[in-house]
């Protein structure tokens, strides 16, 4: 089984100054589908370079089945980073960037390419600078879903992209993944569109994992307390409150953990919260888990 | 088919929830094949082993069969088994409701089987 295994990483910029990556452990086990989210600035980007070592830690460990990444090609061929970088060279078409990409990956997949160019309607003899921003993130798409990496990381694929062209993508990532299981992780701020596809959900806050869990563990363990305030309140007031909603004297406060062992008083309704909203909460919880 | 995702209840439980009321209403026939993990998946863009969770449940009720390198196939009788467990389901949330509360109430047995006449000849 392959194991990305992420060992007490830091990240400092500015001569320690700028902490952006603190002490983060965390693990991505093979055929799994993570989503990756937290707000702009978060560290999210960052930890997904230092991943592929596209990028270095200033202290801490990023390894594959046990071996640490970093300049280490045999590792490093089984992880694909799409990033938000254009690292591809000037002037170049479309068409040989593919030809390049597919003489470096000895398994890259050339049929599905052909079928995703058909699909996204792309013309693969434009230049690849000459492209709007959403074809430029379906041509790093179309990559990342052909190469016969066991770790891909789409940091922001849907970029740009209409909503034809995201829906085409998730349909075609969905079928990628089925007949070939490999381990996505994905960053993305649009989460309503994936809360349903993955299966694990990792999420940064200021520069920490404030949430690492499954999706159906954590759908199951967060609820939306409803009612007059005063019971509402009473009836939160041990639990891990994560946001709250007044209009006059009704409240809506949302928890997350086991519900107090205790009768929810009558007038107070209780019900399940969207993943979604879940994650919204939690990013705007301010600061949030800090030091 | 419909999926309703607004709903509080886990995915993989609608998912089989709407695969069995398909199979309840027809739209899913008896001996037919349903779409795969994977065209499900797609067109709703859930995660495919959530997916397969929901189906797998209907596989263990016997609802639904897999048959290997074919696909997977509502049962025979599949439809009445459905029938039959709505209806159980009918007298333990309405109608045991229906007396506790007409007890609350002060209604005598005869009193709500009258109510019940009312309202299904009005209905």
């Amino acid at each position: 089984m392959d194991k990305l295994e992420i060992k007490n990483l830091n990240r400092n910029f500015k001569f320690g100054k700028q902490k952006v990556l603190k002490n983060i452990n965390v693990s991505f086990l093979s055929n799994k589908i993570y989503g990756l989210f937290g707000e702009n600035g978060a560290g999210k980007s960052t930890l997904m370079s230092i991943i592929a070592d596209y990028n270095f830690p200033t202290s801490g460990e990023v390894l594959l089945d046990g071996e640490n990444v970093h300049d280490n090609d045999n590792a490093l061929s089984k992880i694909y980073y799409m990033n938000q970088n254009n690292m591809y060279p000037k002037n170049e078409k479309i068409k040989k960037i593919f030809k390049l990409t597919k003489a470096i990956y000895k398994d890259y997949d050339s049929q599905l390419q052909e079928k995703l160019v058909n699909e996204f309607k792309l013309n693969i003899k434009l230049r690849f600078d000459k492209l709007s921003t959403g074809y430029k993130s379906i041509v790093k798409i179309i990559i990342a879903l052909c190469v016969p990496c066991k770790f891909v990381i789409l940091d922001e694929p849907t970029l740009g992209l209409d909503a034809r062209n995201r829906d085409i993508f998730y349909r075609e990532l969905i079928e990628s993944y089925s007949a070939n299981p490999r381990t996505f992780i994905i960053s993305t701020h649009i989460i309503e569109e994936i809360d349903k596809l993955v299966s694990d959900v990792v999420m940064i806050d200021n520069g920490k994992i404030v949430l690492n869990d499954t999706a159906d563990n954590i759908r199951s363990k967060a609820y939306s307390v409803n009612g007059p305030i005063d019971l509402v309140s009473d009836y939160t007031k041990d639990l891990s409150v994560i946001g709250k909603e007044e209009l006059g004297q009704y409240v809506t406060i949302d928890v997350m953990g086991s519900l107090p062992n205790k009768e929810v008083p009558s007038g107070v309704k209780i019900t399940k919260i969207e993943l979604q909203k879940l994650i919204v909460n939690l990013m705007n919880k301010d600061g949030a888990n800090d030091n | 088919m419909q999926f309703d995702f607004q709903s509080p209840e886990p995915i993989f439980l609608q998912v089989s929830n709407q695969i069995e009321d398909a199979i309840f209403t027809g739209a899913f026939k008896e001996g037919t094949q349903i779409p795969s993990t994977t065209e499900i998946s797609k067109t709703f863009q859930i995660n495919p082993a959530t997916v397969l969770k929901g189906m797998n449940l209907l596989v263990n009720n016997n609802l639904l069969e897999k048959q290997r390198g074919r696909g997977t196939f509502v049962t025979y009788g599949a439809q009445q088994r459905v029938i039959n467990e709505r209806r159980e389901h009918f007298y333990h949330d309405y109608i045991l409701n229906l007396i506790n509360e007409s007890k609350k109430l002060h209604l005598s047995k005869d009193d709500i089987l009258e109510l019940i006449k009312r309202g299904y000849d009005n209905g």
